[in-house]
């Protein structure tokens, strides 16, 4: 009799019974997906990204639908952290799912109010330091971009946050050297990256002539993107081996799901494809189990990075 | 506030008639027992393009009807309008195909407890969902006047079965190809006054509902209306389809259109507001 498949993983100093995450901004407070399916049955939930204060998000239109993807302009719309705290965490605590927070600052002092605040919250099993959103204001803020402000906004996570929950900074594909912006995050203290963000896109509306969302630009997701996230987790692994991935940008199906465990993902986020399909998570989740033992692997720690073994292997 | 449907479920259903009416399509669709969940104001999200659709978000269409049939079982209704790649796929998909639908989702309308004078107003297929609210209207026993307006006779939805909900109806035309030429706003306020009309309720493009918003203000008048946001995926996640809509505390939200709507007090809304976020919006 043969064991049974084991589909736990872990980043960092924390363990998740599947690899299968929420990307953030794409499961709402949890209590819209819960009525599809129970939130323990993903290895954890991110949240959107959390604020300091309440914010409205961007003007409408936000949101335009391209070839195999979307582009979105929300602007970080939230009830900001005192009421995030209050209502949407203690109620994802009593479904019993393990929620990692998402949090996005302004500044650096905001990165370090938020993960000291967020860090003994019930149900809280990791944080996503969001250096990368790309609806701000002024690009020049999107931390992410630039290995000085990347490195600041970890520091000022990992000052307040112990080494008991893990750090996970998002990072943007619209960089020169992904695998610079990683080793700049580590060296800070991040215990793992999730990659990749949306890329900075625009269309523009041949009836009206001008671009179809009212903030002109916005974050590229789906498919359209896919093979951009599949090559910087494969970049960051080559170069980071032991540095825990969630990885995502346009995983549809099991498939997809795998390529990115092969190119070295420990985890997996399902992001614009819940706007399709409210069950794509827990989909994917049984899809990937079954090609994962179709190949022989007995868990799914083995076949993280699979894709970069020696050519004779 | 926030009231997610907790009734809604995705299903796949099987499309049993599709007929061109006009410029729409009158598509049926049989969904089994949750047909009788479903209340006038209710909308599905269709996932659409087949399996390797490069169409990776949702589309919102109001339900026409919901009804239990003897023959077929649990039906949904739906008039289309063949506009963009989404509505023109579902619009050609064959008889038996199977349709990947979430339903039923947003707030319905309200339906008073006494009989009460109501105006049912609608433009182009948005007088579609007021057909199932005419005859829920008429069973508590409310007297129950319709004014549909389109640019032209052909975008006129006003299916024969749907006139007998109805104590009367109206038709404008922007050309005048049917009925009154002008637009909706031009007859209702003489109808109001007319026949003690005490609550509107409309569903149509946004331009009209804010001008018949302006009227139920002068008159004092409740207004619901069914509002028409583009989503992405119609159950509360993707934070798409907000307007900015003043609630009881005053204070003006974005709020989802799925989840806080699609039916809302004309006069909460921020009418006109696109490509900005007005200050008073809280958070701004």
């Amino acid at each position: 009799m043969s064991l049974p498949f084991n589909y736990s993983t872990s980043l960092g100093t924390t363990t998740l019974p599947n690899p299968i995450l929420t990307a953030s901004g794409c499961a709402g407070s949890g209590k819209e997906l819960a009525q599809f399916f129970p939130l323990t049955e993903l290895g954890a939930i991110v949240t959107k990204s959390i604020m300091l204060k309440p914010r409205s998000g961007r003007a409408t239109p936000r949101m335009a639908e391209t070839p195999s993807g979307m582009l979105n302009a929300i602007g970080l719309q939230g009830p900001g952290l005192d009421l995030f705290i209050e209502n949407d965490l203690p109620w994802l605590a009593d479904q019993g799912a393990r929620t990692i927070v998402s949090i996005a600052g302004e500044t650096v002092e905001d990165y370090a109010v938020l993960a000291r605040r967020i860090r003994t919250q019930p149900g809280v099993v990791g944080i996503e330091v969001n250096i990368s959103c790309p609806n701000v204001e002024n690009r020049g803020l999107v931390f992410a971009c630039h290995p000085d402000t990347a490195r600041a906004a970890m520091e000022a996570v990992r000052r307040n946050v112990g080494g008991d929950m893990p750090i996970i900074a998002k990072l943007s594909p619209d960089v020169t050297d992904i695998v610079q912006i990683a080793r700049t995050v580590v060296d800070a203290g991040a215990d793992g990256v999730a990659l990749i963000n949306t890329l900075l896109g625009m269309v523009i509306d041949t009836r009206t002539m001008r671009p179809r969302l009212a903030q002109k630009t916005g974050g590229l997701s789906g498919p359209a993107i896919r093979p951009v996230a599949v090559r910087a987790v494969y970049q960051v692994r080559e170069a980071l081996p032991n540095l825990p991935i969630v990885g995502m940008g346009g995983i549809t199906s099991g498939q997809d799901a795998l390529e990115f465990v092969l190119a070295g993902a420990q985890a997996i986020s399902i992001g614009t494809s819940t706007f399709g399909d409210p069950q794509a998570a827990t989909r994917i989740k049984s899809e990937l189990e079954t090609l994962l033992i179709e190949r022989g692997f007995s868990s799914f720690s083995d076949a993280v990075g699979y894709a970069h073994r020696a050519e004779n292997v | 506030m926030s009231s997610i449907n907790k009734r809604a479920q995705q299903i796949m259903a099987e499309i049993i008639s599709n007929k061109k009416v006009g410029a729409y399509h009158h598509i049926t669709l049989s969904v089994g027992e949750i047909a009788q969940l479903i209340r006038p104001g209710n909308f599905v999200a269709i996932a659409v393009g087949g399996a390797d659709s490069r169409m990776v978000l949702r589309r919102a269409f109001a339900i026409y009807k919901a009804s239990m049939d003897p023959l077929d079982g649990g039906i949904v209704e739906l008039v289309v309008a063949p506009h963009g790649s989404g509505s023109t796929w579902l619009c050609n998909a064959p008889l038996h195909s199977k349709i990947d639908m979430i339903l039923p989702l947003g707030k319905a309308f309200g339906i008073p407890v006494e009989p009460v004078n109501a105006l049912l107003v609608g433009g182009g297929y948005g007088s579609a969902p007021l057909f199932g609210l005419a005859e829920a209207l008429k069973a508590k026993q409310c007297n129950v006047d319709m004014v549909l307006g389109a640019s032209t006779a052909s975008k006129i939805y006003a299916p024969q079965e749907g006139k007998r909900s109805t104590n009367s109806m109206i038709f404008t035309t922007d050309d005048g190809s049917l009925g009154i030429e002008g637009m909706v706003s031009s007859v209702i306020p003489e109808l109001i006054e007319k026949n003690k009309i005490e609550i509107i309720y409309s569903c149509g493009p946004m331009a009209m509902l804010e001008a018949v918003t302006k009227i139920s203000v002068e008159f004092g008048l409740q207004h619901q209306c069914a509002v028409e946001e583009s989503m992405a995926c119609g159950i509360g996640v993707c934070m798409t389809c907000v307007l900015p809509v003043r609630g009881e505390d005053g204070v003006a939200r974005m709020l989802r259109t799925c989840i806080d709507g699609p039916v809302m007090e004309g006069s909460d809304i921020l009418w006109n507001t696109g490509r900005t976020v007005p200050s008073e919006v809280w958070g701004a």
